[in-house]
């Protein structure tokens, strides 16, 4: 049984290395856009802003997704149903701007089953970094207007009055669907992270 | 191999809040974590491709035209699980500040000199034994402004997928002996000194190159156990 390394902070210069976008002299290996040409499934964006504890945005944080196709499948040999043709690949990175905006264009997942075959309201992993915390940080986005988000057991473990802090709501509109998510570190309506 | 990723090896981080590094103490999450079981959403995770690390990623000291001025330096190692089994084809990702200590980035306003001839990103993917190899340059220490005359310990930042979505990590490479260790909060918000020196590399004579360079190695190991050690030993 070895010791796992200790985490350390991203710190306030990832940018150049992890999201570079266009901006510095290399290449990105993931982006904010998850939507390959030849997937099916309802095409979405997320939206959102980071804040701190002060409700001060943050423009040094990284986000990560991970996510099943519109099937509920993952694009990972550990999914045994997963197609091998399947191009989505459900990861994706976006580092926030200087209002602490972020945004990911990607399609709304299936439903997947938790550990005793009930089926969870389809979520989307999410993984935060920033200068300034440690540890990256577990949490979820759900989907605003989803019925199966009353029977989600994942929901059911977080207390009812911290709960909208995990669902993205819906924007008024015609066209691909947005949803928007705020997420704060810290402080009142702080968002729900998972000790996983 | 199924894997299980315990909950309780979360430990080795630091606590969200360490009020030694000021910058933690308006972003640190104050809520307790909510525990849950892991299901198929968290034991997957980015199955990462060859195809975005190109030829030459993992050596930072030939990515412009000339070579960039510093001390040449071997970085490599295993990335590991947590039963010592070398993790294969997993991604690889690194930045770092040039020999003076300066980093690239916009809003790095150090007045130490940037480098033409050098980035500080680099990208690799282990093989199937679960080693890698960087070749770059060794950064220097430089000043921030967390409190009086602090200075950050050299070190290169790494980030590593692993198995799952939640074997990923990203940490920071120190090197030995260094005297700011002992001021340094970000190193010193890991409070166990043994799991402190898990992210200090070691001189490695053996690999190190005459006449070329010196060689540091670096094992990471990442959440992810075998669910069943115990078939074997009957």
């Amino acid at each position: 049984m070895n010791d796992i390394t200790p985490s350390q902070t991203v710190g306030p210069f990832f940018k150049y290395g992890l999201t570079p976008v266009g901006q510095y002299d290399w290449n990105d290996a993931f982006t904010n856009n998850l939507v390959t040409p030849d997937v099916s499934g309802d095409r979405i964006r997320i939206e959102g802003r980071v804040f701190d504890g002060d409700g001060v945005p943050v423009p040094d944080c990284m986000l990560e997704i991970w996510q099943a196709d519109s099937q509920g499948r993952f694009a990972d040999p550990k999914d045994k149903r997963a197609l091998p043709n399947a191009k989505f690949r459900g990861f994706g990175r976006c580092g926030t701007d200087a209002n602490g905006t972020f945004a990911f264009d990607t399609i709304m997942p299936g439903q997947v089953a938790d550990p005793d075959g009930k089926p969870q309201a389809p979520h989307i992993l999410l993984a935060v970094f920033a200068r300034g915390m440690l540890r990256h940080f577990y949490t979820r986005i759900y989907f605003g207007g989803e019925a199966a988000n009353e029977g989600d057991p994942v929901l059911a473990l977080v207390p009812a009055d911290r709960r909208a802090t995990l669902i993205a709501a819906r924007e008024p509109g015609n066209g691909s669907a947005v949803y928007r998510l705020d997420l704060r570190l810290q402080g009142d309506n702080e968002t729900v992270f998972f000790d996983i | 191999m199924t894997f299980v990723y315990p909950v309780a090896s979360n430990k080795a981080h630091p606590a969200p809040l360490s009020p030694d590094y000021k910058s933690s103490i308006k972003r640190a999450p104050n809520r307790p974590l909510i525990p849950m079981r892991h299901t198929l959403s968290e034991f997957t995770g980015p199955v990462y491709g060859h195809e975005t690390v190109r030829a030459g990623d993992a050596d930072l000291t030939t990515q412009h035209k000339g070579e960039p001025l510093g001390e040449r330096i071997i970085v490599h190692g295993h990335v590991l699980d947590e039963d010592g089994r070398g993790v294969p084809n997993t991604l690889l990702e690194i930045w770092q500040a040039n020999a003076c200590g300066r980093y690239i980035h916009v809003r790095d306003q150090h007045p130490a000199p940037l480098d033409p001839n050098f980035t500080g990103a680099g990208r690799a993917q282990t093989d199937a034994a679960g080693y890698y190899k960087f070749i770059t340059i060794k950064p220097g220490a430089y000043p921030w402004g967390n409190h009086h005359n602090a200075w950050r310990p050299a070190h290169i930042h790494f980030s590593v997928f692993g198995h799952a979505f939640i074997s990923r990590l990203v940490t920071q490479m120190y090197f030995p002996g260094d005297p700011l260790f002992a001021f340094d909060p970000i190193f010193n918000s890991v409070p166990d000194e043994k799991a402190r020196a898990l992210m200090v590399s070691s001189f490695d004579l053996e690999n190190t190159q005459p006449e070329w360079a010196l060689c540091y190695r670096f094992d990471i190991v990442l959440r992810g156990k075998n669910a069943t050690p115990m078939e074997n030993a009957q």
